[in-house]
């Protein structure tokens, strides 16, 4: 190729990809359709997790759509979602949260998965005013920040296991407990240790074993060995579903007997799959469960959601995917109420929801998280090899009683 | 710092115990390391995750069935042609090469695996059961996970099983034979190209059996290779090549480290322990050769 066909080469591209961009830059509201952005884990370590989050996504953007859509000054639209695989990165992340915003023009965006990736995309959206509402980042430090443009339908992690001390303490009698815990070196974990911390302070309970766990970590041999030999109330531990798996494993190993044990990411873990009746009387914290009595006009109830999920996507839904498609419904409501495009609207209408879901009710505190929704307990029970996760607190949606002292491995079958 | 380990000899004899089966499963994977490293002078940082890869074929045979300790023979013969197969596609080109280069190739190999395995078998933790049980000692304040004593033992088997082959069999000598010279071993008619394949199969196949043992002894994930290829590294530095009874006590001194690090300095600092011990052997190695003036400055 001469110089000259290589420069008209080079002016070409220059000006379709202008054009591409220019066009592409108004694209918040494309005719009927409302344009959203999401970079979500479609592979790395949180691909399971980010299926979950945009199957969930999926659902309620085909359930709304269907169902009318989004009512903005007379007008029907429906919504789109613009994804890119993240790649479980927190850095890659925050470059297509980027893209999204100034070459792909959106206005309006959903969370990825998990805290890491959504504290790395929170500084931008922040940056470009753009409003988000995200289902899959519960770690305290969101919300600490001062956002203004984050809204997270879900519970802060320091939520997630305060229950289970107090659920202790009520079964000593109001007294104390003795605390032993391990959590894995992660933002979320941490988190979810400090919210131990608090609820150790306020009924005067004592911390006796109080391990970190590294992120490589598939053996905590050594803090069982302590556990059993120091004899806790409660063991609770943190560390998303390797955690979880590696608890349980060598619990029933070791035949750790502890009164109660907590945890985080069961269900995400499958762990009455995975361990069957060895993972039974674990209590998991969860943000929410299908039996719950919350309900809206777009899925009905949980069960009625966990039943069009599984008829969609062809599994139980996580509360990950439920969580998600809140999201959605959280964005409508908010779109409606500000009846305008305009994003400083659109948040100002995200702030003063209030609403119920099937997922739960909605309200957002001064730091963005929803502070309307409590955490729920569920401790695995098994029929035989058959176990299922039973909702337990709070006491207004348990379907069944706390079951304490867990049995001795002795006396287990 | 927690002293605790101190106060109670139970849980000392608990975190020996641990450590030292712990430690004999580490041996076996440090072995197939410091076997190719000899021979070839390849470091491998695909090591690691060759071991999670064997640890998934023993799931998938658990998924369809088959009790997850059967792995410990179906994995090596599948993961020694996966080491034959990656020698004959990557290794090849790069045995006569700079170290530096071998590791980059192995790094590659090995995030080409991490992603491989997570496109295949997903993102999930998961864990087979072995339904073993537990063995327990005085009065039940020790217990041992039978998985365990069990993939210590199979750990054991192989390896002297090895030793024995290494010794008597035609490709085993050939094998020692370039390990030495492999100039010399190929002016005497030695095939070196098979002779390296063999290797790195065998290797893969090292990587197998430990993988399988871990699919019941502990959990795995795409991802949690690498604590593995850097542990067998640590163990091949402490015992240096070709001297399997070093390799043997290194893995358990290692396992015993670990396991005592965690009890004392916390669990947040066992791989770190590991880490810094590397450091120092490594800096006392130095310290020793320069004393010697045998080496070019």
């Amino acid at each position: 190729m001469n110089k000259i066909a290589k420069l008209f080469v080079t002016f070409i591209s220059a000006i379709t990809l202008a054009l591409v961009s220019f066009t592409s830059s108004f694209a918040k509201v494309e005719g009927e359709y409302i344009v959203l952005g999401s970079a979500i884990s479609l592979t790395g370590k949180y691909s399971s997790n980010g299926v979950h989050t945009q199957n969930g996504y999926n659902m309620a953007v085909d359930r709304i759509n269907k169902m009318g859509g989004v009512e903005v000054q007379g007008k029907k639209y429906k919504f789109e979602i613009i994804y890119y695989d993240d790649e479980s990165n927190p850095k890659r992340a925050a470059q297509l949260a980027e893209r999204l915003i100034k070459q792909d023009g959106v206005h309006y965006m959903l969370g990825p998965y998990s805290s890491g990736l959504t504290k790395a995309i929170a500084p931008v959206t922040e940056k470009y005013k753009i409003p988000m509402v995200e289902a899959n980042g519960a770690s305290r430090s969101l919300f600490t920040k001062g956002y203004k443009y984050l809204f997270a339908v879900l519970s802060p992690a320091n939520q997630y296991l305060e229950v289970a001390i107090d659920l202790a303490v009520e079964k000593n009698g109001g007294k104390g407990v003795k605390i032993a815990q391990a959590f894995e070196q992660d933002a979320f974990s941490q988190d979810v240790r400090l919210g131990i911390l608090d609820a150790a302070k306020r009924t005067g309970s004592e911390i006796i074993i109080d391990d970190k766990l590294p992120k490589e970590l598939n053996d905590m041999a050594a803090t069982l060995a302590k556990v059993k030999a120091v004899k806790p109330d409660v063991l609770v531990v943190s560390g998303h579903t390797k955690g979880a798996l590696t608890a349980i494993r060598q619990i029933s190993e070791m035949k750790v007997d502890v009164p109660m044990l907590a945890m985080t990411h069961c269900d995400a873990a499958k762990l009455s799959k995975q361990h069957g009746k060895k993972s039974e009387f674990a209590l998991c914290a969860s943000q929410w469960h299908k039996n719950l009595s919350y309900k809206d006009k777009f899925f009905g109830s949980g069960k009625k959601y966990a039943k069009d999920f599984q008829k969609e996507f062809g599994y139980d839904p996580p509360y990950q995917s439920a969580e998600s498609s809140a999201a959605l419904l959280v964005f409508k409501d908010a779109f409606e109420r500000a009846n305008s495009f305009d994003r400083d609207a659109v948040r100002d209408a995200l702030v003063d929801t209030e609403m119920q879901t099937f997922y739960g009710n909605i309200k957002f505190g001064p730091g963005g998280q929803n502070v309307a929704k409590p955490m729920i307990l569920f401790q695995v029970r098994c029929k035989g090899d058959d176990c299922e996760n039973r909702v337990v607190a709070p006491t207004k949606w348990a379907s069944d009683k706390f079951y304490h002292p867990i049995p001795k491995w002795s006396e287990r079958s | 710092m927690d002293f605790l380990i101190f106060k109670a000899p139970m849980l000392m004899v608990q975190a020996s115990l641990d450590g030292i089966l712990l430690g004999i499963l580490f041996a076996l994977i440090a072995y197939g390391m410091a076997l190719q490293w000899g021979v070839m002078n390849i470091i491998n940082i695909a090591q690691g995750d060759l071991v999670i890869l064997g640890g998934y074929i023993a799931y998938t045979i658990y998924l369809w069935g088959i009790h997850p300790a059967w792995g410990v023979i179906i994995s090596p013969i599948i993961m020694f042609f996966v080491g034959w197969g990656l020698y004959k596609l990557v290794i090849n080109k790069v045995v006569d090469r700079d170290l530096f280069i071998s590791i980059l190739a192995t790094f590659g190999i090995a995030i080409v695996f991490q992603q491989l395995m997570n496109f295949i078998f997903g993102a999930d933790v998961v864990v087979a059961q072995s339904e073993y049980g537990t063995t327990m000692l005085f009065d039940n304040s020790v217990t041992l996970p039978n998985s365990k004593i069990f993939s210590a033992f199979i750990s054991v088997l192989y390896a002297v099983a090895l030793v024995i082959y290494m010794k008597k069999s035609r490709l085993g000598r050939a094998i020692r034979a370039t390990a030495q010279n492999a100039r010399a071993a190929k002016i005497l008619g030695v095939d070196t190209e098979k002779v390296y394949a063999a290797t790195f199969g065998i290797n893969a196949a090292l990587c197998g059996i430990a993988g399988a043992l871990i699919s019941i002894t502990l959990t795995l994930h795409p991802y949690v290779g690498l604590p593995y290829t850097v542990r067998s590294f640590m163990i091949v530095i402490v015992a240096g090549l070709g001297n399997l009874p070093a390799v043997a006590v290194s893995g358990m001194g290692l396992g015993l480290f670990e396991e005592f690090a965690d009890y004392i300095l916390g669990t947040e600092f066992r791989i770190g322990a590991v880490f810094l011990l590397l450091v120092l052997i490594l800096v006392y190695r130095r310290f020793k050769l320069s004393k010697k003036r045998e080496y070019l400055k």
